[in-house]
């Protein structure tokens, strides 16, 4: 996938579980889970998704590399099979 | 009508899933209502066929009203000869579709208080009524009102499977001087194709009827609070060891630790589950932990899950993730919203370290959590850092003191020592 399409992917998943945001609003390099008002069900529905998109399981230990918009599309780039 | 939530004084039939004459199972989801706070699916909890349709789509009827008349199988539909619709006249009315089995201290019981047998969903053997029960059947009589709505023999309503949440004040809380119920707000949107301004005036009636329910209890309810550190760096590193041998879909989160440690301590403990009725205390048999919820635009919800003590950690994820997508999508089922007998709140996702709960009547304790954070903490003489959460309890004095109270919270923190326990 490329950046794009996991920018794109992210987004989409977003968008599902947190419907009444304005994601166009989003500070990509600011935590989302204070933007949206994201519990941890909602982070956990999150990886799922996240799992089922793009192929990539994210281990709990690396929640953090993960909680901003670009930090979540390096964090995947880094590990799907195009990105590499 | 069924009471879909403390607050509910009425609701809204949106749309009706079965048509007369249709057969349905204990369980099938049978119609869509409206309350102030969502829109919620009807089940039915009994087999057998609708015979009668007695509330039209789109009708605002008051809790208890009959919605329709149910015929179990093997029954003749002649017995069923329900006055049309039960109007909050009093009129008792509605036939008797179904043979009613309780036993016999059932029975005593239920004509000691004045209680409708008929009306009574049985939870023993085959549907037995049970003395259970009818104590919470008396409980819904008590909690209600208007006095006298009646509910019909065997219509979907819910009496026994919603023991009372309408906590309407035994001493007169100036019912006139509250806020109105606004379901007029949810007759004018039924379902949710919901404009902005549907949605805002809805927001405005749940917050209008969380404030009432709140001040009501707040009113009546003596409340007690306590509070305590509890360590959770065993449950926390056994979480997510456990984790590490689960797919990212059947992972833990701590909410469902925290949740199965209150469900075993109130059955440990069972002056915190139930409901105080007429300053009287009755226990419930299940454990049926509300679990607050947050809407996604405002609002707060409270469904229940049920039997939490005896459930597996693997089966509350499930639940917990099941009612909070529900909550959110306004798809909550009807079981879930009736008979929460204790209610959690956690607010440690929000960064609150510390939340002191108001009691959801005629509940008689709600169980705070905050943050999980990093502290120094002494144990044994040695000070090192652990994860903490602050765990507080607000519960009812007419219940309870605060040695029970204690003992409440610090049977919840042992059952967080030993998470494999849980």
């Amino acid at each position: 996938m490329s950046e794009s399409e996991i920018r794109a992917t992210v987004l989409g998943i977003l968008t599902r579980i947190a419907p009444e945001a304005d994601l166009t609003a989003l500070d990509p390099d600011v935590e989302w889970q204070d933007q949206l008002d994201l519990d941890s069900m909602n982070l956990l529905t999150m990886m799922v998704d996240i799992e089922r998109a793009t192929g990539v399981t994210v281990p709990e230990r690396d929640y953090p590399k993960v909680s901003t918009l670009n930090s979540c599309v390096a964090y995947l780039m880094s590990r799907t099979p195009v990105a590499q | 009508m069924p009471v879909l939530g403390a607050d509910m004084e009425r609701g809204t039939l949106s749309r009706w899933r079965v048509t007369e004459g249709d057969h349905v199972t204990k369980g099938d989801i049978i119609a869509d209502v409206d309350t102030d706070k969502a829109t919620m699916e009807v089940e039915v909890f009994e087999t057998g066929v609708v015979e009668r349709l007695l509330v039209q789509e789109g009708e605002t009827v008051p809790v208890g009203t009959a919605l329709a008349v149910l015929v179990a199988a093997g029954e003749t539909a002649m017995a069923a000869s329900p006055s049309p619709v039960l109007a909050p006249s009093g009129d008792r009315a509605a036939a008797q579709p179904v043979r009613v089995e309780a036993s016999p201290l059932a029975r005593r019981l239920a004509a000691k208080l004045g209680v409708d047998l008929d009306a009574v969903r049985g939870t023993g053997p085959r549907g037995a009524i049970t003395r259970g029960d009818v104590e919470q059947a008396a409980s819904a009589v008590s909690a209600a009102t208007p006095p006298a709505t009646p509910v019909a023999a065997l219509s979907v309503a819910v009496p026994a499977e919603s023991p009372p949440p309408r906590a309407t004040p035994p001493t007169p809380a100036p019912a006139e001087s509250l806020p109105p119920p606004a379901t007029a707000v949810a007759a004018h949107a039924p379902v949710p194709a919901s404009t902005h301004g549907a949605d805002a005036d809805r927001r405005a009636a749940m917050r209008r009827a969380t404030g009432a329910l709140m001040a009501r209890s707040k009113q009546q309810i003596p409340h007690y609070y306590l509070g305590t550190h509890i360590d959770l760096g065993h449950a926390l590193r056994w979480m997510e060891e456990a984790n590490l041998e689960r797919s990212v879909a059947q992972r833990l989160i701590p909410a469902a630790l925290l949740l199965k440690a209150v469900g075993r301590a109130a059955r440990d403990v069972p002056q915190m589950n139930g409901f105080c009725v007429d300053d009287e205390f009755r226990t419930v048999d299940g454990v049926h932990v509300g679990v607050a919820t947050s809407l996604r635009g405002g609002g707060l919800i409270a469904p229940a899950i049920h039997d939490v003590d005896q459930k597996s950690l693997d089966q509350l994820m499930e639940d917990l993730r099941d009612v909070v997508e529900r909550a959110r999508t306004g798809t909550l089922r009807s079981s879930q919203m009736s008979d929460p007998t204790i209610t959690i709140t956690n607010l440690g996702d929000q960064g609150v370290e510390t939340v002191f709960g108001v009691i959801y009547a005629p509940q008689v304790a709600l169980v705070g959590f905050g943050r999980v954070i990093e502290r120094p903490w002494a144990e044994n003489g040695l000070l090192g850092v652990r994860r903490v959460v602050h765990a507080t309890l607000s519960a009812d004095h007419r219940v309870s003191d605060g040695h029970i109270g204690g003992r409440f919270l610090s049977a919840i923190s042992n059952y967080l020592q030993e998470p494999a326990s849980l």
